[in-house]
């Protein structure tokens, strides 16, 4: 019989926090800069210069370490990380070894298979590199700074993790917690979430664990699934065949589905570090930790269970709601403003849905404001725009974020009313279609439909099509 | 001296450093260490049962900045450090993943 392998995962995760400025100088962290325009001594390691600690990096730290159950180290310092590499100005990077700002921490995660908890060894904070281009024209690199020093965290699981379903579960709760503490966006695919996969295999019921392999370059979830199971493919394969696995890094190229090893320096494994010290320790007091607990948000769990009580709309809903903090933002905020709870879950479930889809972009990317939202939820139920009508100004509102009331007013859009010119419009497409009102009469229910769909386009769809419907039934 | 650094020593701090030195400039950089490490060893002499760690050589903590932008745009003093530049980048040899 075929021997029975158990996948071991643990993870790196490095998640980009959403601060104005980099950690340890005054510089913007905004993106699409010039190169080099979001730069000074501090972050291109100019020798005398002098980082100072920005405190809504460590005040982020602290919150997602306590919402992940973290036990936070009150007496805490830096440490230099030294590497030689271009990206890397100072030669070291600022870091965090032997006093790490978060520690012990644990996260419950839920698969098919159930729940479970995943450890977390330790979190701390650290500064970004810088970015590097290849200029084949001059066969030499060039080196942009924006980046360098923007302030990252550093999330450490426990070996805990037995297959891609546990590690994407494990992975949609950080992002969770952190897109709900409002630190960072979390997004694989451009990097402000990244996760390195530290796999390795033991025959079942063994309890020492085999050599792993750490996989870098894993920028969406999909990659991050096949990664998993080429690494453990591998590394059976090497083992049936009587091979040892090499402990390494190895970068994964998701377009060709398989890893390479990735060219081991020399001297990669000796950081040498020790305390910086450009910086003072931190000692965080009770007090301290208080006012980051009290300041924490509802988190997801707590939100899904209170919508459940608080509002009548799909269990399916309150999920895709929930699953993005600025969507549930804009639910609550429009239901606050006097909208009804399940209107509101239809147009963030329906057409949002569909138009983030339709542009590729995240819910996160929403743009319309709730009292818009909440504005043409009154002109429906006010019957002042019919459904298609509602739906145009929707498109345009989640494009720009217009006002309902105002763009129906001066595009002309209002429901017609006035029975008198609707009556008209219906005589003269009664008129006009005497094939279909023909079969209507001989009982061809169905051509009503096509009498209404003419009377909406001679209206220009600014009609009631209740309306439309019963003076056609009339004046047959 | 108590500390003989070894050929191997010598040849891996190199490494490290990113230094390539002569032979002559190794024997000296292997005596040069050897003593340093020797004057360190004086202090291992000191009984410090019972000392706390010294982390910080000066009695300060919790030094902050707030989170705004102070910093503008100041690339062109930036690049005056660079070894080359090109397209507002610095110029570096050819480096691979």
């Amino acid at each position: 019989m075929a021997k029975q392998y158990e996948t071991v995962i643990g993870l790196e995760v490095h998640v980009e926090l959403a601060t104005k400025t980099k950690i340890f100088c005054g510089c913007s962290t905004a993106f699409g800069g010039e190169p080099n325009t979001h730069t000074c001594p501090v972050c291109t390691g100019m020798p005398g210069s002098l980082p100072v600690l920005n405190k809504q990096v460590l005040e982020y730290a602290v919150a997602v370490g306590l919402a992940t159950n973290c036990t936070i180290t009150q007496y805490c310092k830096f440490d230099r990380k030294n590497y030689f590499y271009p990206d890397n100005p100072q030669n070291y990077q600022i870091s965090q070894l032997y006093l790490p700002i978060c520690r012990n921490g644990k996260v419950e995660i839920e698969t098919e298979k159930g729940k479970k908890f995943v450890g977390i060894h330790e979190i701390h904070m650290e500064e970004d590199a810088g970015k590097l281009i290849h200029d084949e024209w001059d066969d030499c690199s060039l080196v942009d700074f924006n980046r360098s020093g923007v302030p990252l965290i550093e999330i450490v699981s426990e070996p805990d993790m037995r297959s891609a379903e546990e590690v994407i579960a494990y992975l949609e709760k950080l992002r969770m917690i952190i897109q709900y503490l409002g630190a960072s966006d979390c997004k694989l695919q451009e990097g402000s979430m990244r996760a390195d996969v530290n796999l390795s295999i033991r025959e079942a019921g063994q309890e020492a664990f085999g050599t792993r392999t750490e996989m870098k370059n894993l920028n969406s979830f999909k990659a991050i699934a096949r990664a998993i199971e080429g690494e453990r493919e591998r590394q059976i394969e090497l083992l049936e065949e009587g091979k040892k696995v090499v402990q390494e890094t190895r970068r994964w190229d998701d377009n060709k589905g398989e890893s390479y090893a990735m060219r081991s320096k020399e001297d990669a494994q000796d950081y040498r570090y020790f305390p910086d010290p450009d910086l003072v320790p931190i000692v965080l007091d009770d007090a301290f930790l208080d006012g980051i607990r009290r300041k924490q948000p509802e988190f997801r769990e707590e939100k899904m269970l209170r919508y459940k009580e608080e509002f009548d709309i799909p269990e399916y809903d309150i999920e895709i709601i929930t699953g993005s903090k600025h969507m549930a933002d804009i639910f609550e905020a429009t239901v606050a403003l006097g909208s009804q709870p399940k209107k509101v879950s239809n147009w963030l479930m329906v057409e949002t849905l569909r138009l983030l889809k339709e542009n590729g972009m995240d819910p996160e990317d929403i743009r319309f404001s709730p009292e818009h939202l909440s504005r043409l939820i009154a002109l429906t139920d006010a019957k002042a725009i019919n459904s298609s009508v509602a739906k145009e100004v929707f498109e345009v509102m989640f494009e720009q974020d217009i006002d309902p009331e105002k763009y129906v007013e001066e595009k002309g859009l209002k429901t017609v009313n006035d029975e008198g010119a609707l009556r008209k419009t219906v005589e003269e497409v009664i008129a006009g279609n005497p094939q279909s009102v023909e079969d209507y009469r001989n009982g061809k229910e169905k051509a009503i439909g096509f009498l209404v769909g003419q009377t909406m386009k001679a209206m220009k769809g600014k009609a009631d099509p209740g309306m439309v419907n019963r003076l056609l039934k009339e004046l047959l | 001296m108590a500390n003989i650094i070894s050929d191997e020593t010598i040849e891996y701090v190199g490494i490290l450093a990113k230094l390539e030195l002569s032979g002559e400039e190794k024997e000296q950089a292997k005596k040069d260490m050897g003593s340093m490490l020797d004057y360190i060893d004086k202090l291992g002499e000191l009984d410090t049962q019972g000392v706390e760690p010294m982390s910080h050589v000066f009695p300060v903590k919790n030094v902050f900045r707030e989170d705004v932008v102070t910093n503008g745009n100041i690339r062109e003093e930036i690049l005056k450090n660079a070894p080359g530049e090109k397209d507002g980048m610095f110029v570096v040899p050819r480096t691979f993943e």
